[in-house]
C-alpha cells in the first residue's frame, strides 16, 4: 500500500500513547477503564502489524500441505473448518491438532501475550 | 440516561421500595441510602436499607429488569430466567445448605417498576480478581475449592419437582445451541470445529445425570468473606443441565486472573473441589468427565466471547469493551487445544 | 540570563509579578493587571491577553507574546546549521511597528518586554477586536461581508510591507529562492525517507528558478489565513511575523494560495476567501506592480512543497522522538494532501 511516514504502525502507536499519557491519566471510572480496553487493542493491532505477516504465511504453508489445496487464508480455513465438521481430515488428526495449536498459540501472541505467562 | 432520569428513576424506585418494606416488615418501616450499584444493560442491582420502627436496620439488595429492555443479542441472556425464577432458585438453593443471602421478598412488575427479588445484603468481596489477590483472603482461599465443591453438590441434589420452571438443556441440546451461535457469525473456525467434533464423539463422558445447573458458576459469582464462602450469587443462566458442567466451568482459565496454577477459580485445586463435591453428596466425578466439561467449557467461553464481540460488529451495541473481547476467544480456543487429543 | 519558573508560584502568578513591575514604569505606580489569562499554549510561544487598569481608572487591553519560560530545543536537521528560521520576539514586535507605519494592517506595539531573572523576551500589542481562526473567517455570518474584500486586501498589506525600505530593517535571514529550496531539500534529506513526488517538485523549482523573480524584500514569511486577524468590515491586522526574513516577496504571495488554508473552500484559491486576480489587483494598488501569473504559480508550487516538508518536520519530529504527539504523528501524513496539490499544479 502507498505510504508516507508516519506508517501505519508508527500512526497506530502515536493513538495508543495519547490514549495512555493523555486521556486515561484525566479521565476515570467506566472512560478510564474504556481507555484501557481501547490501550489493549491498539497494543493487538501494533503486534499483528510487527508479526502476522510472517504468522500468515506460515498458517497458509501449514493449511496447503494438510488441505492439499490452493487458495488464500480465508478460503483455506473455511475449507479447513468444513473439513473437521465432514470429518474428512479423521486420518490425520494429529496433523490438524497440531496445526490448530500452532495457529492459537499465534493468535494468542497477538492477543494477549500475557496468557501464557502466570502470575503470582 | 440523563441525570435527571437517574434521579427521577431513584424517587420513583423508593417510592415502591417504600410501599414494599411497609408490607413486608410492618407501618413505619422507611428506606435509606438508596442507591445504584451497577449500570449493566442487562440488570439493575441496588443498594438500600430497611429502617424498620424499632430502629433496626436491615440491609438489603435489589435486583431487578432494566426499566428500558434492548434487545438482547447476548444468547446467554436470552437462555435467561426472570427475576422471580432467579430469586426463587436463591431461596432454594440457601434452603439446601448452599451459602446464598436470603431472599426476603419480591417485586412485581407494575407501571411503577419491573420486576425484580430482594436480597440481604452480606459483606464480603464478589470481583474475582481481589479474591485471588488480596491478603485478606489468604486464608479464605484455602478452602473455597472444597467449599465450591460442597455447594455445588447440595444445589445439584435440589429435587427436581421443587424447582420453577427451567430451560432443559442436557449436553447434546447444549452442543447443538453453541454450535448454531458459531454458525450464525458464518465465521468458520476450525479451532471450535475441532471441539465440536471431540465433544460429540464423547458425549457419554459428560455423564447422564440432569439436575438444577447454576449455569455461569465461576470466580465472580461467588462471595467470598474471611471464612471462606459467603455466597452463590447470579443465578440468572440457571437451567436444567449436567450438573458437572458447573465444575468444568468454575475450572477454565478465564477466572483464574493470572494465578494459573489454580486451575479452580484461581484459588484451588481439582481435587479439592471434586473432594467438596463428594462430601457434600454429589458422588465422585471422574477426571475423564470434569476434563470433557473443561474442554466444553473452554468453547462456550469462547463462543461468548464472540457472542460479544458480534454483538459489536454487527451494531447492536457498539463498544470497544466488546469488540475488544472478540479476540479472548482465542484464549478458550487455546486453552481446549490443549486439552484435547 | 536564563529566566526561571519559581516553583512556589504558577506561570500566571510569576507573569503577573513581572507585569505589574511592567505596567508600572509604563503607565504608572499602582497600575493593576487584570484577567490575565493565557491564549496559547504553544510549545515555540506563550500569548497571553490581560488589562492594564491604570489608577485613574482608564483600561489598556493587551497581547503580550513572549517565548515560552520551558523552552523545548529546537529540532535539528542533519546538514543544516539551524533549523528554524523564525526571528527573535523583539524583532518580530519592531517588524509589526514598521509594517503598521508602511502602512499595513498590523496591531499597535507600544512597548517590548526584555528578558531578565522572572521572564523571557516579548512585546506587547493592543488587543484588537476580530477573529484569527481561519476555519471560522471562512465560515462565520460575521464575516459574510468582510471575505469579498479580503483577497485585495490581503494583496494591498503585502505590498506595504514588502515596501519597507531594506535599510529600516532589523537583522534578518536573508533567504533567495535558490538558498531556500536547498534548505528545505537538505531538511527532506536528513528523513533518510526518499520521496518522489517532492523530488519532482523540487527538479522542476530548480528548472524554473528565474520564475521565481529578482525581488528582495522583506517577507511576512507564514502569510496565510490564519496569521491575520479579521473583523466585520474586513483586514484588521497581520500577525505572526516570527518565521520574517528577507527573500522574494512574491513567495508570500504563493504562501497565501497554499491548499492548506482554504479549510475546504477549495474554489477560493486565496485562503479560501478570494481569487488571485484580486490579491494581484490589490497587490498592485498597494503599489508593488503587477506580478506575472507565473511567477505567483511558480510560488504557489514553491509554498505547497514547503508545506508538505512542514507536514514532514512535524512527522518526523514525532517520529524522531523529540515531542511525541498524535497531533504531529497525523500532520506526517498531510504529506500525502500536499504531494497530490503539487502533482496537480505541475506540468
Amino acid at each position: 500500500m502507498p505510504t508516507d511516514r508516519p506508517n501505519i504502525a508508527e500512526l497506530v502507536e502515536a493513538v495508543r500513547e495519547f490514549l495512555t499519557d493523555h486521556v486515561g491519566p484525566n479521565v476515570e471510572g467506566q472512560l478510564a477503564f474504556h481507555t484501557r480496553v481501547a490501550v489493549n487493542a491498539l497494543a493487538i493491532v501494533e503486534r499483528t502489524l510487527d508479526q502476522g505477516g510472517a504468522m500468515d504465511d506460515a498458517e497458509l504453508i501449514r493449511l496447503k500441505a494438510l488441505l492439499k489445496q490452493d487458495g488464500d487464508l480465508q478460503e483455506m480455513n473455511a475449507a479447513l473448518a468444513r473439513a473437521i465438521r465432514g470429518g474428512e481430515l479423521d486420518d490425520q488428526r494429529g496433523a490438524v491438532l497440531e496445526h490448530l495449536r500452532l495457529t492459537a498459540a499465534d493468535k494468542i501472541a497477538l492477543a494477549n501475550p500475557r496468557y501464557l505467562t502466570p502470575r503470582g | 440516561m440523563t441525570k435527571n432520569n437517574a434521579e427521577l428513576e431513584s424517587r420513583n424506585l423508593a417510592a415502591v421500595l417504600r410501599d414494599r418494606v411497609r408490607e413486608v416488615y410492618g407501618t413505619g418501616t422507611g428506606i435509606d441510602g438508596l442507591v445504584r450499584l451497577s449500570g449493566g444493560a442487562s440488570r439493575e442491582t441496588w443498594s438500600f436499607d430497611a429502617l424498620l420502627p424499632d430502629g433496626q436496620r436491615v440491609p438489603l439488595i435489589l435486583k431487578r429488569d432494566p426499566l428500558d429492555e434492548i434487545d438482547p443479542g447476548d444468547p446467554d441472556v436470552n437462555l435467561g430466567i426472570d427475576r422471580w425464577s432467579e430469586g426463587r432458585l436463591m431461596q432454594l438453593a440457601g434452603a439446601a445448605g448452599v451459602p446464598a443471602p436470603d431472599v426476603p421478598f419480591f417485586l412485581d412488575a407494575d407501571d411503577r417498576t419491573s420486576a425484580g427479588f430482594v436480597t440481604q445484603r452480606l459483606e464480603g468481596e464478589a470481583l474475582g480478581r481481589r479474591i485471588v489477590r488480596e491478603d485478606e483472603f489468604a486464608q479464605a482461599r484455602t478452602k473455597l475449592a472444597f467449599q465450591c465443591g460442597e455447594a455445588a453438590a447440595r444445589f445439584h441434589s435440589i429435587p427436581l419437582d421443587q424447582l420453577p420452571p427451567l430451560r432443559n438443556l442436557p449436553v447434546v441440546a447444549a452442543l447443538d445451541y453453541n454450535q448454531g451461535v458459531i454458525d450464525s457469525f458464518k465465521q468458520p473456525h476450525a479451532g471450535f470445529e475441532y471441539a465440536f467434533q471431540w465433544l460429540r464423539e464423547r458425549s457419554e463422558l459428560a455423564g447422564d445425570r440432569l439436575t438444577l445447573c447454576h449455569g455461569d458458576y465461576r470466580n465472580g459469582n461467588l462471595l467470598v468473606d474471611h471464612e471462606g464462602l459467603a455466597g452463590v450469587l447470579d443465578w440468572e443462566l440457571g437451567h436444567l443441565g449436567n450438573p458437572i458442567s458447573d465444575l468444568g466451568w468454575i475450572c477454565i482459565r478465564a477466572w483464574r486472573y493470572g494465578y494459573y496454577d489454580n486451575p479452580v477459580g484461581g484459588f484451588g485445586a481439582v481435587e479439592d473441589l471434586l473432594e467438596g463435591y463428594e462430601i457434600g453428596g454429589g458422588g465422585r466425578v471422574s477426571l475423564e468427565t470434569l476434563r470433557f466439561w473443561e474442554v466444553f467449557g473452554c468453547m462456550r467461553w469462547g463462543v461468548i466471547c464472540m457472542t460479544l464481540a458480534f454483538t459489536h460488529l454487527e451494531g447492536r451495541e457498539r463498544s470497544v469493551e466488546k469488540v475488544s473481547i472478540g479476540r479472548r476467544a482465542v484464549e478458550g480456543e487455546y486453552d481446549l487445544l490443549q486439552l484435547v487429543d | 540570563m536564563e529566566a526561571v519558573q519559581d516553583p512556589n508560584l504558577s506561570a500566571a502568578e510569576q507573569l503577573a509579578l513581572v507585569l505589574r513591575d511592567r505596567m508600572a514604569e509604563e503607565f504608572s505606580a499602582g497600575t493593576k493587571i487584570e484577567g490575565l489569562v493565557r491564549l496559547s499554549a504553544g510549545a515555540s510561544r506563550e500569548t497571553w491577553s490581560f488589562d492594564a487598569v491604570k489608577p485613574d481608572g482608564t483600561r489598556q487591553l493587551l497581547i503580550l507574546k513572549r517565548d515560552p519560560m520551558a523552552r523545548q530545543a529546537d529540532k535539528k536537521f542533519e546538514g543544516v546549521p539551524e533549523g528554524r528560521l523564525a526571528v527573535g520576539r523583539l524583532v518580530e514586535g519592531r517588524l509589526l511597528q514598521l509594517a503598521r507605519e508602511a502602512g499595513a494592517p498590523a496591531p499597535i506595539i507600544p512597548f517590548m518586554l526584555n528578558k531578565d531573572e522572572r521572564t523571557t523576551e516579548g512585546f506587547f500589542s493592543h488587543r484588537l477586536e476580530g477573529e484569527t481562526l481561519g476555519r471560522r473567517i471562512l465560515r462565520e455570518e460575521a464575516y459574510a461581508a468582510a471575505r469579498p474584500k479580503l483577497a485585495y486586501a490581503v494583496g494591498h498589506a503585502a505590498a506595504r510591507f514588502h515596501g519597507i525600505a531594506l535599510d529600516k530593517l532589523p537583522a534578518m535571514r536573508g533567504l533567495p529562492a535558490g538558498e531556500e529550496l536547498l534548505h528545505y531539500r537538505t531538511i527532506m534529506d536528513s528523513f533518510h525517507q526518499p520521496h518522489a513526488g517532492f523530488e519532482y517538485g523540487f527538479r522542476w523549482l530548480a528548472e524554473r528558478l528565474e520564475l521565481a523573480g529578482e525581488r528582495y524584500a522583506l517577507c511576512h514569511g507564514d502569510y496565510r489565513n490564519g496569521n491575520i486577524i479579521v473583523d466585520e468590515d474586513g483586514l484588521a491586522g497581520v500577525l505572526d511575523w516570527e518565521s520574517a526574513h528577507l527573500g522574494n516577496p512574491s513567495s508570500d504571495l504563493g504562501w497565501m494560495c497554499v491548499r492548506a488554508w482554504r479549510y475546504g473552500y477549495h474554489d477560493k484559491v486565496v485562503g479560501g476567501f478570494g481569487s488571485v486576480s484580486d490579491l494581484l489587483d490589490g497587490y498592485e494598488a498597494g503599489g508593488a506592480g503587477r506580478i506575472s501569473e507565473d511567477e505567483i504559480h511558480f510560488w504557489q508550487v514553491f509554498g505547497t512543497l514547503r508545506w508538505g516538508i512542514l507536514c514532514m518536520i512535524l512527522g518526523f519530529t514525532h517520529i524522531d522522538g523529540e515531542q511525541r504527539t498524535v497531533e504531529y504523528a497525523g500532520i506526517g501524513r498531510r504529506a500525502a494532501e500536499t504531494e497530490y496539490d503539487l502533482l496537480q499544479l505541475l506540468d
